[in-house]
This record gives C-alpha cells, structure tokens and sequence, in this order.
C-alpha cells in the first residue's frame, strides 16, 4: 500500500518502519528550542511521511502493548493516578477513543450516548460497553485501558497555581527517567535535570504556552536520544539492565544494529472537559543500519551526534559512544 | 419564527468554531431569556471546562456569554442573556433569536475552570452571573465534590433560582438585599474549611468586595477566582498597516486578521510553525514603529528594542509598522 510516489526510487522498496519513522532533523546540528507545531499535519521525509493523524498504529502495535502489560505487572509504580485527575482520566480515555475511532473507522468505533460507551476495536477483538465516570466499568480502570489501546505513554498535568503538576499518567516506555519520581512534581522540576533550557528561559515559555492553550486544541513537537537494543523500556527503574550497554557499545562490532536512534513524537493537548494538558509520548526505534538505507538521514545524523556540545551528550546518556556512532555513519 | 440568515462569513473570534441552530428560547426574567443551541444534525457537541463562555456572533460583532451546563459530553449547549438596553447591540439581537435560527459560534473557551484539588467548591454570584457558577455547581455534583451557593439577586429577577434550588437544596443561600448579603458572606468566609475555594461572579465593584473581604479574612490568592461576566477577553487587537519596504507593498491587518495571515493572503511565504508566538519560526525584521509584543519568545530585551517581531501573534502600537520584507 505504498502511497509516496517521490523522486526516490528507492523509497518504495524500504520496510514500513523507515518509511514510517519520524526522522526529526531539518538541519546538521541540534539544540533545544520549542519545536512546537500543529498536530494532524502530515511530515514528508527523505524516505515517507508521519503525523497525519494523533495516535499512530503501527506494525509493532500488539507486541508493545504486550510489553508494556508485562511491565505494569511487574512494577505497578509506572502508572500512578492522584484523587483529583480521576476525572481527567476519563476525559482523556473518551478524546483518545473517539480520536482513534475517526482515524481509524475500518477497525474502531467509538459511541457514546450520556455516559454510556462503547469501544469498538478489532485489532484486538474487542467491542465492550463501559460508563464514563465509573473506575469499575472498565477492566483495571480507565488509565490501564487507555494504556492497552495505544502505544504511547501518557501524562496528564493538571493546571493550578499558575503552573502545571505531574498528576497522573502511565509511562511504560520512559527514554532515561522515572515516571514515579516526578509524581507530584510542578513543570519546573520535572525539566530541572536538563541542561541549558532554564538558562535559555525554555521550560518557562513551554509552560506558558501550554497553559494558554485552549480546551480541545491539539500541538505536537518531537524529541530524541539513542537507545541500545530493540527496546522501549529504558526507564530508570530498569537501569541496571541497560545501563551497562552504554559502557560496551562502542567497540561493538554490532553497532550498526545494535544502536538506535530513538525519536518520540510528543503530543501536547488540552483536554476538553478538565481542562488537564494530556502528553502522549509515542517512542519510534530506528538502528543505524536502517538509518543508513536513507542516505541523507545517514549523513545528517552522522554530523549532528558528531557537533553535539558536551553537556547535551551527556544529559542524553550518549556521550561514551556517540563518536563511535558518527564515525560509521559518516564512513559508510 | 423569524429568519434571521445566517451573517455570510463567520467573525475572526468564532473561525474554527461551530453552526448551531437555537432549539429552544425561553424567558429567565423579565429581562434575561435562555437560549439552547444543539447541533443542526444532531449528535454530540465537544465537551467544556466548567465555567467556559461561548463567544456568538451577531451580524457584524461578537459577544461571549457563559456556559451554564456541566460540560460534560452535552448534546446541547445552553446559555442565558441579559438585555442591556445601551450596550452595542449584541443583547438585543440575542433576544430576537427564535427556535430554528441558525448562529455561528466559536468553540468552548476557558478562563473560570474549577481547581481539581478543591475539597468545597463556595460559589458567590450576584444577578446574570449566576450562569457561570450554575455550571460550576453542576460539574462539582458530576464529580462528587461539594458545592454552595450564595446568590444575591433582585426580588423576582432571579435567572435559574429553581434549577439553583433543585441542585443545591440547603448549600443554596438566596439573598435580596445588601445587609443580608453581607451577613452570609462574612459568616461563610470565616467559617470555611481548609482547601475550600472561592469563585465569584457579577458586576466588578461586588466581586472587588467579595475578594476584599476574603483578603481580609486571610484567604490566599491561590483560592480566589473571579469572571467578569461577559468580559471575556477577545483580543483581537486593533487594526494597522504595514509597509513591506522591500517589495513595496502596503498592507492592512484588520483586528481580529493576525499580520502572518495578512501577509500570506498577499501571497507572501513567511516561515511558521507554532503559529501562537512561542516556536520564533515566523520572527520579522521591523525599520520603524514599534510592535505590540504578545509572543513568549523574544526577551523583554529584545522586545524593547523593536527591531524584531513574531507576526503570527504581535501587532502594532503605531497606526503603521515598516518591515523588511
């Protein structure tokens, strides 16, 4: 189902996770700034196109929610809902559903008739009837069924005091931080380990804007680091088994394949009926390997990892093998 | 049933929003009528935050009136207008509404939201404000959390005092004249629990008091909320011209029209991206006169300068700005 006719043509050959991949530079070197845009607008690349719909389902769909079922039972602490966002709960799980039920009307519908659902979704076989407003209705509550129907990771802020806290969320997939460490957290401490952006006045401005965003108004920006192995769940509670990687990597002999770059495409929306700002966070893994097959995204990577100041290297974990990384890249 | 056609392009305010079809008129008070809009091919309409307004377009102009339902998954939306003889009209053309008319209105807008970490919810209105606090103490019953209400009101001038009394029963104050008045509202103030929030809603000098005395009585800002009702900011700014010195053009920026619209409807590609003045995509050079700075991303340095602006948000303090375009 190949829709991109381009001047490449190669791209119709490559596999649907490169065409699909979010590739997030414009440019041959990366800072922070506040990449944010409107969402549903479709992002021609080099290989594709992302973004033109909010939850995006792809062929790696059923395997990470199966991973991240595995990860809650496990460690129940990756999701987390205080007293008072049970109401956003639920304001986000019906934006999402009827959302996915427009994107996606061939497997998924969604109803609703006062309180009254239904979810349709034949991905999974499901078709179930729930009360809004009602934990009970819905099997493990609102927020762990939010988190089996799509792949991203979801926090909800809720907005008071003239700043926004980290109220409520399930994050499975976190790139390099706790989820249950920032629980209660305002806007401000959340971002207070990354460097430069409170020099540069970013997180202020990020916050300002999110929280002059209207109900129902729907934003996105992208966001990236390296992951080593085929694997979404880097989150600090599960350091020690991915930690080490970071030590070894450069000398690997696998690297290409191993080393990944790991683009989040973050969704920022203000719910409808709570007023609460909901961040999906959907985590894409694309290996160098893959990377190279494009080779503008070969040679841009290549030079941004290799310009990449000293303390934005190291805040994102990368700074032992990121010369290892550029080199290939750039040699191949 | 009177046919009022529908104006034939929707006001900047109300771009993006909804065409709703008024279902139902009926009269509040002598001078206040209830007017509910629903979706001309039936269906749901996008939930709001408790307290939201709506802006509606009449002919020419705009107006925003509160919301007074819960918010949650409506299927129709309901709102109650006050006549105001001397106003600019957009009363009076809201009171000739009959059922079937159709209006063009923005999407909910919030600026009055209930805390969620409140633990009591006490509700002050006086007169026509009563519409953003009904809604308030609709959504507090939707989530199980408690409300109270003093209203103040003229004898047999009261919009919603039944539904008022239906919702709240014995967490419902009436008042009709000052002395009483002040009497409940000292003796509530002083006697709430910790983590009650207040939220007030009438004529400016009554909320001025209302706040006064709470200030006084030692609440923290953080619990005060206030709406002046049916002042909801609008901001679309004043118009003003633009000379491109570079290509030698000059261009007017309607209020209401943002400058980047402006230019790009003259044909002109200025890279955007947030379009709301806090990505700096769209940052232009200006020559002359000073821009009104309202983006978040320039400095307050940088905004004294005036040599830099973000168009998609920023306007003109001067009646002409000169760009370097």
């Amino acid at each position: 189902m190949s829709i991109n006719i381009d001047k490449n043509p190669e791209s119709d050959v490559l596999p649907e996770r490169i065409r699909r991949f979010p590739f997030p530079f414009t440019a041959e070197q990366y800072r922070y700034s506040a990449n944010v845009e409107p969402a549903h607008k479709t992002v021609e690349t080099e290989a594709g196109a992302w973004g033109a719909g909010l939850i995006d389902i792809d062929e790696f769909y059923l395997q990470e929610l199966a991973d991240r079922d595995q990860i809650l039972t496990r460690d129940p602490s990756r999701m987390q809902v205080l007293p008072h966002m049970r109401p956003a709960v639920w304001d986000a799980l019906t934006a999402v559903l009827s959302s996915m039920a427009e994107d996606y009307p061939d497997t998924m519908s969604f109803h609703r008739e006062g309180n009254t659902c239904r979810w349709q979704n034949t991905l999974q076989n499901l078709n179930i009837e729930f009360t809004a407003g009602d934990d009970d209705s819905l099997p493990g509550g609102p927020m762990r069924f939010l988190g089996s129907q799509i792949q991203d990771d979801i926090v909800l802020l809720d907005i008071r005091e003239d700043t926004m806290w980290l109220d409520a969320g399930l994050v499975s997939f976190a790139a390099d931080w706790s989820f249950s460490f920032d629980v209660g957290m305002n806007f401000l401490e959340i971002h207070g380990p990354v460097p430069r952006v409170k020099e540069e006045n970013i997180v202020r401005r990020a916050e300002q804007f999110l929280m002059r965003l209207q109900p129902g108004e729907q934003f996105r920006r992208t966001n990236w680091t390296m992951t080593i192995g085929q694997r979404l769940d880097t989150s600090t509670e599960t350091y020690p088994e991915w930690g080490p990687d970071r030590g070894t990597i450069a000398t690997d002999p696998d690297l290409p394949d191993k080393l990944h770059l790991r683009v989040e495409v973050q969704h920022l929306i203000r719910l409808p009926h709570t007023g609460v700002v909901m961040f999906l966070i959907r985590s894409y893994l694309l290996s160098l390997t893959d990377i190279a097959k494009v080779p503008v995204w070969r040679e841009k990577l290549g030079h941004v990892l290799a310009e990449l100041p000293e303390d934005m290297a190291e805040y994102k974990g990368i700074i032992r093998y990121r010369k290892a990384a550029s080199d290939w890249l750039l040699a191949s | 049933m009177t046919t009022t056609a529908l104006p034939i392009s929707a006001h900047p305010a109300v771009e993006g929003g909804l065409q709703l079809e008024v279902t139902s008129v009926s009269v509040q008070t002598e001078s206040i009528v209830s007017i509910i809009l629903a979706n001309p091919s039936g269906g749901t309409l996008p939930s709001y935050v408790p307290g939201s307004h709506l802006v509606v377009q009449y002919g020419d102009g705009v107006n925003a009136y509160s919301l007074t339902g819960s918010g949650n998954a409506p299927s129709e939306y309901a709102i109650s207008v006050l006549r105001v003889e001397d106003g600019a009209g957009g009363s009076m053309a809201m009171h000739q509404l009959a059922v079937g008319d159709r209006v063009y209105v923005s999407r909910p807008r919030s600026a009055f939201a209930p805390v969620s970490t409140a633990t009591h919810h006490l509700l002050v209105a006086a007169g026509i404000g009563i519409t953003p606090v009904l809604s308030h103490a609709r959504a507090a019953a939707d989530r199980g959390t408690t409300s109270s209400l003093i209203y103040v009101y003229r004898p047999g001038a009261g919009a919603h005092v039944d539904e008022a009394r239906e919702l709240l029963g014995p967490a419902l104050t009436e008042c009709s004249n000052r002395t009483g008045f002040q009497e409940v509202l000292t003796e509530q103030l002083a006697s709430q629990n910790l983590g009650t929030h207040l939220y007030v809603c009438g004529p400016g000098a009554f909320m001025d008091g209302v706040l006064g005395q709470a200030r006084e009585l030692g609440w923290p800002e953080a619990r005060l909320h206030s709406e002046a009702f049916g002042a909801a900011e609008l901001d679309e700014g004043e118009p003003f011209s633009v000379n491109l010195v570079r290509s030698g053009i000059k261009l007017e920026v309607p209020a209401g029209v943002s400058l980047l619209e402006t230019l790009e409807n003259a044909g002109k590609t200025i890279p955007n991206m947030c379009r709301k003045g806090i990505c700096g995509e769209c940052s232009l050079s200006v020559l002359r006169g000073a821009p009104q700075h309202r983006d978040l991303y320039l400095t307050d340095e940088e905004k004294a300068e005036n040599t830099t602006m973000m168009c998609c948000v920023s306007r003109s303090e001067d009646p002409e700005l000169e760009l370097d375009l």
